[in-house]
């Protein structure tokens, strides 16, 4: 029964430099995966571009990145592009921008329909909700939309680098929130789930989604092949292609920005002693 | 500065739906080619295989043909060549290729004729030196790794014409990083004999798009959108091409040239 099913919505944090096919696939894959499992429907997707302070090397100015992220959405129906993160002048770490996302979709007591029109009251408690003028709507407390953190196999294993990550932030993630993480077949991602205490508690919080195509299409590749000016075609959509030619975005002058910087979380984070 | 030769290269196969992957294969030969400094790649054909080659799950060759003008319209140097699906029977690989190079060579000729035609005024001086020495274009298979391994099958190929592909025409064989087509020349002593006419060319973004899964995907009701095309997602969707059913064509049937080449002699077994 559709109706009953917990209403998701699918955050991308990332560089996104550039988007590429698979960054849009793992999208697909998500919503696939949800839908089957019966319990779950996927009624959004955000893709939120990391802010240039993060200071990554070869990061380029966000509001290109935004831009191509647009570009590569505009033929989605449920994705879109959220550049609020990359607005603030300070890096913000990810689970602050899951709570952002979060709120905002409790204080538009959100369902499919965001542009509804219906006044609503600001909630304060998280459970309860207004219900929204809609055909066969059930007030139930299955309903509350969730936002989950969507990522590959790479951020999940992020989680040990040293400094790169805060303790608490990790455990609010996968408690109150959610993961869901997109790897290929015979990766050693439950390996990493199963050696962590944390996220070993909160398993049940993150699902491990297979892809049945292998695709190896990252950001980096991307930008070496432009470098060395080989065709992209068909690893992104052809818009972002032809944005990316137009703007003569990335060369090895765009790839040497922020070299040597340290990057804003272990600049943040270095005093730390643990993790 | 030394002219480079020009190359059309040709790929064959299902194209059971055509997918990115197929359209990448065109775009990484273009690349390597032209990073010998050798080649000038003019052209690029895709040539969907007959409806008689009786492929387990093929669909017909109309619907094949469309799915591919609608993925390439965005191209600008690589077509659709709908000959070889509307010969009556399945053909040979090596008369696809006889067939395109013979088109291209009557296409350089009317087109030199015609430049000689032209007042010598009208001519710019880069035409007059070609129209007089035209260079002859070279037609070049595209295939990726697993294909030279199909030579191996027994009854699949005749040895004549394996011979006559790589002497005559060569092969620009892309393959994943992690696999080694080297070796399927070297245990032949007709691939080493012409090893110098097959380019190996290696894809180091993976981006494996099985048709052979799509289509599994398809039945099932899951999201191919990123790996084809869009609008080759809607006419699948529109005309309802991939169901239960049509995976079922063909079940149990020989593929075609096993079925002719029934002589019990494998090709490369030398």
């Amino acid at each position: 029964d559709p109706d009953r099913r917990t209403e998701v919505v699918l955050l991308a944090c990332g560089s996104f430099n550039p988007i590429t096919n698979m960054h849009l696939r793992l999208f697909e894959l998500a919503k696939d995966y949800f839908h089957e499992t019966g319990k779950y429907k996927v009624i959004k997707g955000i893709i939120s571009p990391v802010g240039d302070a993060y200071k990554k090397k070869g990061l380029i100015s966000a509001s290109h990145r935004v831009t191509m992220a647009k570009l590569a959405t505009k033929s989605s129906d449920w994705v879109e592009v959220d550049d609020w993160e990359s607005s603030q002048s300070e890096w913000l770490e990810t689970l602050k921008v899951l709570r952002y996302h979060h709120q905002k979709l409790l204080s538009l007591g959100a369902t499919n329909n965001l542009e509804d029109g219906v006044p609503l009251t600001k909630l304060g408690r998280k459970r309860k909700r207004e219900p929204i003028i809609k055909k066969n709507q059930s007030p139930d407390i299955n309903s509350v939309p969730q936002i989950k953190l969507l990522c590959g196999s790479d951020m999940l294993e992020s989680f040990g680098i040293p400094s790169l990550w805060k303790l608490e932030d990790i455990t609010e993630i996968v408690e109150k929130h959610g993961l869901v993480c997109i790897s290929r077949a015979g990766n050693n991602v439950q390996k990493f789930i199963y050696e962590s205490d944390v996220l070993w508690r909160h398993k049940n919080n993150i699902h491990l989604v297979e892809e049945w195509i292998t695709n190896d299409i990252s950001s980096t590749k991307i930008r070496r092949a432009l470098c060395r000016g080989q065709s992209i075609r068909y690893l992104v959509p052809d818009v972002v292609r032809a944005y990316i030619e137009k703007n003569n975005l990335y060369s090895p002058e765009s790839e040497d920005r922020n070299a040597g910087v340290v990057l804003a979380p272990l600049q943040r984070y270095a005093s730390d002693s643990k993790n | 500065m030394k002219s480079r030769i020009p190359v059309i290269l040709l790929a064959c196969g299902s194209f059971n739906p055509i997918t990115n992957m197929h359209m990448r294969l065109f775009e990484l030969a273009r690349d390597h080619l032209h990073q010998t400094g050798r080649y000038q790649v003019i052209e690029g054909i895709m040539s969907p295989v007959n409806d008689s080659y009786g492929k387990k799950g093929l669909v017909s060759a109309r619907h094949r043909i469309a799915m591919a003008k609608l993925a390439l319209e965005t191209s600008d140097w690589i077509r659709v060549d709908p000959w070889e699906s509307e010969q009556e029977t399945w053909t040979e690989t090596v008369k696809v290729l006889r067939h395109h190079y013979n088109e291209s060579l009557r296409l350089l000729k009317s087109k030199t004729e015609f430049m000689k035609n032209k007042h010598p005024t009208e001519r710019s001086a880069g035409n007059s030196l070609s129209c007089q020495h035209p260079v002859l274009p070279e037609l070049k298979l595209l295939c990726g790794a697993d294909f030279l391994q199909t030579f191996k099958t027994p009854n699949l190929w005749k040895e004549g014409d394996i011979k006559e592909i790589v002497e005559k025409f060569g092969l620009v064989c892309i393959s994943r990083a992690g696999s080694d087509p080297s070796q399927y020349i070297k245990e032949s002593d007709l691939l080493t004999q012409f090893q110098h006419n097959i380019f190996l060319v290696k894809e180091w973004i993976q981006n494996e798009i099985s048709a052979t899964q799509i289509r599994s995907a398809l039945c099932q009701g899951l999201s191919v959108k990123y790996l084809l095309p869009d609008p080759v997602i809607s006419y699948i969707a529109q005309h309802n091409i991939y169901t239960e059913e049509s995976e079922r064509r063909n079940e149990g049937d020989l593929l075609q040239p096993l079925k002719l080449h029934s002589t019990g002699v494998t090709p490369l077994s030398d």
